[in-house]
């Protein structure tokens, strides 16, 4: 069974594959997510057949109602075959877990394993349930060691009595597990999404980013343990928010980029030590700018003090009617177009965000 | 995992004492093997439609994937699997209560009398385990020979086709073996020479002008060509025409005739699906009950156990259900005399319920159904209005404005032919080949005698695609879509359809 499960798993892994680009860029996946596992609709890899249609067909049917009441949905048609093993009529749902996923992905891009840095100064803290002890919070309380220390009080004071065994633990009797903390040493990692909000980022726009840093996070959450997420939104002036608020507002008047900057510098300042944290920025944006000044102000907080902290500086940017691309071309000539340090994409529609995945996670950093 | 799959002392005790009641009620059954089992292994086992020793293919283990998972999220559990092959081989869940247990083995036994008695599995192969083993190495050294891949896409194909094959087949008296019909093609293409007229060598361009000749030849091969239809009648059975005339290498037949084998060897599975559960619950239920005294304390499990295999969510058909009820009513009527001119043409409705003439040949009837019927002709010889009104059936149709399922009609005729007409040739849509040199071009045409329901067009032509594959030539089916006769077709690069 051991390899016919697997051939069937690589098929699986296979049509993924190939279907991956339209999964990235239909987003059936980012709303199919559960506990670490993504639920993928995979249409007719069961082997077809000369075959009635399910849908829009009469049958027969049991029990109580008038004609016109409607019925149960998914009638069980009688004498189909033999049981459990013609069930493929309706589309294959395969689940497959987020690495799994991340895994296909990057064999699809050839994506690197991220070099993390600072590995050496960070340590997490993790607790492990491996004693007992005298003192301890009721929850804890381990009930089979309490009883027996009661029962040993008892036989041993002579209270025990094997025709009426009862058994009452005293204070002293209980006894509580207890934790030791270890010390881990990881890599902690934090992504800034930064997204320009302003009047001209249209739905359609904030989709393709919401896309992107779904696939972002699905990869980057394989190569970090601990991966933390931040939110900024900004259009003349920046707030950090949830996620939610994130992808769903929609605010109007003018940008100044350099505002999310600034706000990114200082959560890093306050919450992230470079030392400590493998950061990760991402902006979005159309590329409009309110002023030259601004464009300007941007390229210096870029230089000076965002790419000597984090990891990653990327930019991408969503095309959109009303944006001119003005941003990417500054960029490019601020820091010229080749350059190692920051890594900057267009992202025409949803179909060029599997290419802008591949930019932003190619260098392997 | 635990390997030793015998069953446990007490469980071999209970097997046997209830294997000999089932005997003394009259069930007739072959050697019955018990095993043991997790619900890993019965998982596997059931992926592989019974059969661990089968031919490796990924299809299994997507079978084997969906049963596991319906099995962790408790969607389902299967208790038992029971294979027809003498002898019967059963595999009973470890995990099972003792209860459930011999519920399960009562109802084994009552599977296996089935497999053994009923006409509609008489021409199965009794030694289909050593059969699929052999099934199994067999193809496993194709792919050793050919490579994997292309023994994969090659069952692929087949397994496409798999349906395609004529149910009743086994039980027709072969007119003509396929040897005979082999010859008769072959006359076909061998036009006897023309007669030429005697001549010297030298002479013979003069007396037999070649083109004359060669005109002539021409024409004779026409004419039998128009005479003969090939194959002459429509065939069902599309595999084995297949093998016998499609341009496959050998192993390649070879794999067509194990598909086409295990093929059949299901069919009557399907066919008896209601007859075949309904009798062997109608056996447990009567065993468990009447015959083997269950302690007070499982009375009540075995109850929950028994309304659960017979349950039937709110306005559906369980077959379990409706095979046992069927089987029950018809057992009440025969003890009653409730059958005959008689009782047919008595419409007094008071005095046909009580009628009873103390007939007492319930039983009898009970075994004569289980020899002759399948699902089809026992629904169509005993289901009749009482039953449908007391068991409330009704037909229902699709709403397409609303978008949902409403009942349509509690019309018995209707129900009983709706019922009837979802049976037949057990729920397969009926194909034949209806012309093997089509349009003389050695293009293959099928018919699907269309009974209603249309055709899912995707599979349609994916399976068109497949067929290419072993024909060669363009393939075409002829259906009905949206009530207007249609020709699909598929010429090796592109689909069509067409309006006849």
């Amino acid at each position: 069974m051991d390899s016919d499960l697997n051939r069937f798993r690589k098929i699986v892994r296979g049509k993924i594959k190939k279907e991956l680009r339209r999964f990235i860029s239909s987003g059936d996946l980012v709303g199919r997510q559960g506990n670490k596992r993504v639920t993928i609709p995979l249409p007719r890899i069961d082997i077809p057949h000369f075959s009635f249609g399910n849908g829009e067909k009469g049958g027969v049917g049991q029990g109580a109602g008038e004609v016109g009441d409607e019925v149960g949905q998914g009638q069980p048609k009688p004498g189909e075959g033999e049981a459990g093993d013609q069930a493929g009529e309706h589309t294959l749902e395969v689940d497959v877990s987020l690495e799994e996923l991340a895994a296909i992905l990057s064999e699809e891009l050839e994506l690197p394993n991220i070099e993390p840095k600072g590995k050496e100064n960070i340590e997490d803290k993790k607790y492990k349930y491996s004693g007992i002890q005298r003192q301890g919070p009721e929850s804890l309380r381990h009930f089979k060691r309490t009883y027996k220390e009661a029962l040993r009080r008892s036989i041993s004071s002579g209270d025990y009595d094997p025709e009426n065994p009862i058994i009452i633990p005293v204070k002293e009797d209980r006894r509580f597990r207890s934790y030791r903390i270890t010390h881990e040493k990881t890599a902690n990692a934090v992504i800034l999404y930064m997204m320009d909000v302003s009047g001209s980022m249209g739905d359609e726009q904030k989709e393709i980013v919401r896309l992107t840093a779904f696939w972002l996070d699905t990869w980057l959450s394989t190569q970090y343990k601990g991966l933390e997420r931040r939110y900024i939104i900004h259009d003349a002036t920046a707030r950090e928010v949830d996620s939610d608020t994130f992808y769903k507002t929609k605010e109007s008047g003018g940008t100044l980029i350099s505002s999310a900057y600034k706000l990114a510098l200082k959560m890093i300042e306050d919450h992230f030590n470079p030392s400590e944290w493998n950061i990760y920025l991402f902006h979005f944006s159309d590329g409009d700018n309110w002023s030259g000044n601004d464009t300007a102000d941007c390229m210096k907080i870029i230089e000076t003090n965002l790419l000597p902290i984090s990891n990653l500086f990327a930019y991408g940017q969503v095309e959109s009617r009303y944006g001119s691309g003005q941003f990417l071309r500054d960029l490019h000539k601020h820091f010229g177009e080749g350059n190692e340090q920051i890594t900057t994409c267009q992202i025409k529609d949803r179909e060029s965000i599997m290419d802008a995945l591949k930019v932003f996670l190619g260098k392997g950093k | 995992m635990n390997f030793n799959t015998q069953l446990t002392p007490e469980l071999r005790e209970i097997a046997l004492s209830i294997g000999k009641k089932a005997r003394e009620v009259g069930l007739d059954y072959f050697d019955t093997i018990f095993e043991l089992i997790d619900y890993k292994q019965l998982n596997e086992i059931a992926a592989y439609g019974g059969f661990p020793t089968r031919y490796p293919h990924w299809r299994f283990g997507m079978d084997y994937e969906r049963l596991s998972k319906s099995y962790t999220y408790g969607l389902s559990v299967i208790y038992e699997m029971v294979i027809n092959n003498d002898p019967c081989y059963a595999y009973l869940l470890r995990a099972n209560s003792m209860v459930s247990q011999k519920t399960v083995i009562a109802h084994v036994y009552g599977h296996c009398d089935f497999f053994k008695n009923n006409y509609w599995f008489s021409k199965t192969n009794r030694k289909m385990l050593d059969q699929m083993a052999n099934h199994g190495s067999t193809i496993r050294r194709f792919i050793e020979d050919v490579g994997h891949d292309e023994v994969e896409d090659f069952l692929d194909v087949c397994l496409s086709l798999e349906n395609l094959i004529d149910i009743y087949a086994p039980f027709n008296q072969p007119t003509k073996n396929s040897q005979g019909i082999k010859e008769e093609e072959e006359e076909v293409y061998r036009p006897d020479p023309v007669n030429k007229l005697q001549s010297k060598k030298y002479m013979d361009s003069y007396i037999n002008p070649k083109d004359f000749i060669e005109s002539q030849t021409k024409k004779q091969e026409d004419q039998q060509k128009k005479k003969k239809n090939f194959p002459e009648e429509p065939q069902r059975d599309v595999l084995k025409f297949l093998m016998e005339n499609a341009p496959l290498n050998s192993w390649q037949r070879r794999v067509l005739g194990i598909i086409r084998d295990e093929s059949y060897y299901f069919a009557p599975q399907g066919q008896t699906k209601i007859l075949n559960e309904g009798w062997a619950t109608y056996w447990h239920s009567q065993m468990m009950t009447e015959l083997h005294p269950l302690n007070d304390s499982e009375i009540v499990d075995y109850c929950d156990q028994h309304s659960g295999v017979v349950a039937s969510a709110p306005g559906q058909l369980n077959p379990y259900k409706l095979g046992l009820e069927l089987l029950r009513h018809t057992k009440r009527r025969w003890d009653k005399g409730q059958f005959g001119l008689d009782y047919v043409n008595c419409e007094d409705p008071k005095k046909r319920a009580a009628w009873d003439t103390q007939a007492g040949l319930g039983n009898q009837k009970l075994f004569e159904i289980r020899r002759i019927h399948n699902d089809i002709t026992f629904l169509d010889a005993y289901l009749d209005e009482d039953f449908c009104h007391e068991h409330k059936l009704f037909i229902y149709d699709y709403d397409r404005r609303n978008n949902r399922y409403v009942i349509s009609d509690r019309d018995f005729g209707k129900v009983k032919a709706q019922m009837l007409n979802q049976l037949t040739n057990f729920g397969q849509p009926i194909i034949v080949v209806k012309d093997g040199n089509f349009k003389n071009r050695n293009e293959l045409l099928l018919e699907h005698k269309h009974e209603g329901t249309d055709l899912k067009h995707e599979f349609t032509v994916e399976c068109l695609r497949n067929l290419f594959k072993v024909w060669r030539r363009p393939v075409h089916i002829d259906t009905t879509i949206e009530e207007g006769k249609r020709r699909v077709s598929f010429d090796g690069s592109t689909h069509s359809v067409e309006k006849l």
